[in-house]
């Protein structure tokens, strides 16, 4: 008992847990994974579907202070089904399963700067 | 008897608990408000308490507040990056007041004030114009340039810009429609499953399996979505600070 050895300094032992943890992986197909994958299936469901009633509450609203008749609650409903899926389209590339995903994924976003 | 068990929809009546009004405005303080309160008090209490010994090795508690802290804190790194880190404070308060609304909604009697499109919209355009003002802050007019998508021919312009604009401004609303739909659908589901236990006497052995499994399945949706709502958050912060 006599030569224990000093209280490992903190600071030490941040870096070598640092060392030692391994680069999370992200599979997606993982169990952990199942929660994130089904909160991006709800979030892409309702990203779709609400653009397009954004776009006709919009239109809708436009119509009702210019007096232009139904055209651009239309218009505005064809931009929004649009807004819709361009939605969808970034929610799913952020995913890894977009053209350009594999250089330009959330992760590298983070390393972009300071 | 039969017709109050088939009102699934009576759980989420407003009930004026202490009525006030200034000038033609209802400023009641309704049980919505009493479960924020709580919900704020509980959040409060778990955090405080949990940091009260600071102890190295930390306890039960302390390692469950010490969690959503590290949790959040990843959030942000992951998704916005060091320079959200000043953000920190609001994305907790956001998280956690979600997480514990929808958390004690679970609770029996309780009333679950994030299943009012109210609140939850309320809450997604406190997050719309903050994460708008930010960007200006952060890049002044250039900011505009968000909604002019890169590599696109000048022509196609016309058409893009508007589809970015609505599809920006279409964000607080599936903020809000997402958590206000997943807590009341999955609220309204239990009391109808729970109706058909009532009703079906020795046969409601069968709804009340379900409404066990259900339960489970509302418990993992009333954590999805509070998570849902802060990382949307965060990644709506990010695409402020970081124009692309």
């Amino acid at each position: 008992m006599a030569n224990e050895p000093p209280p490992p300094n903190l600071d030490d032992i941040e870096r070598r847990l640092k060392q030692a943890r391994p680069e999370p992986v992200r599979d997606g197909a993982d169990a952990a994974d199942r929660p994130r994958a089904m909160g991006m299936a709800f979030r892409v469901s309702v990203e779709l579907v609400s653009a397009p009633a954004v776009g006709v509450g919009l239109g809708w609203l436009i119509d009702y202070w210019l007096g232009t008749g139904p055209w651009a609650m239309v218009v505005m409903f064809f931009l929004g089904a649009a807004a819709g899926m361009l939605n969808v389209y970034r929610a799913v590339e952020g995913l890894g399963f977009g053209r350009w995903s594999k250089d330009q994924g959330p992760k590298d976003r983070t390393k972009e700067e300071d | 008897m039969a017709e109050k068990a088939i009102d699934p929809l009576h759980q989420f009546e407003i009930v004026r608990l202490i009525p006030a009004k200034i000038g033609n405005l209802d400023v009641s303080f309704t049980n919505a408000s009493l479960w924020m309160v709580i919900a704020i008090a509980a959040v409060t209490v778990f955090l405080v308490g949990g940091m009260r010994r600071q102890a190295l090795i930390p306890g039960r508690w302390q390692s469950m507040a010490e969690l959503s802290y590290e949790f959040i804190a990843g959030m942000i790194q992951d998704n916005v990056g060091s320079s959200g880190k000043k953000f920190f404070p609001f994305i907790f308060t956001l998280f956690m007041f979600i997480l514990f609304g929808n958390m004690m909604g679970m609770v029996p009697y309780s009333f679950t004030f994030t299943s009012h499109i109210v609140v939850t919209f309320a809450m997604a355009f406190v997050v719309f114009i903050g994460v708008t003002i930010v960007g200006f802050v952060y890049h002044g007019a250039h900011f505009l340039s968000f909604f002019v998508p890169k590599g696109v021919p000048k022509v196609m312009l016309l058409l893009m810009v508007p589809i970015e604009v609505l599809s920006y401004l279409t964000r607080p609303v599936s903020l809000s429609i997402r958590l206000f739909a997943n807590m009341m659908a999955g609220h309204t589901m239990l009391k109808v499953f729970a109706a058909f236990t009532v009703m079906l006497g020795i046969f409601g052995v069968a709804p009340l399996a379900i409404n066990v499994a259900l339960t489970g399945f509302e418990f993992l949706v009333a954590f999805l979505q509070a998570y849902v709502f802060t990382v949307l958050t965060c990644i709506y912060l990010n695409d402020a600070i970081h124009l692309h």
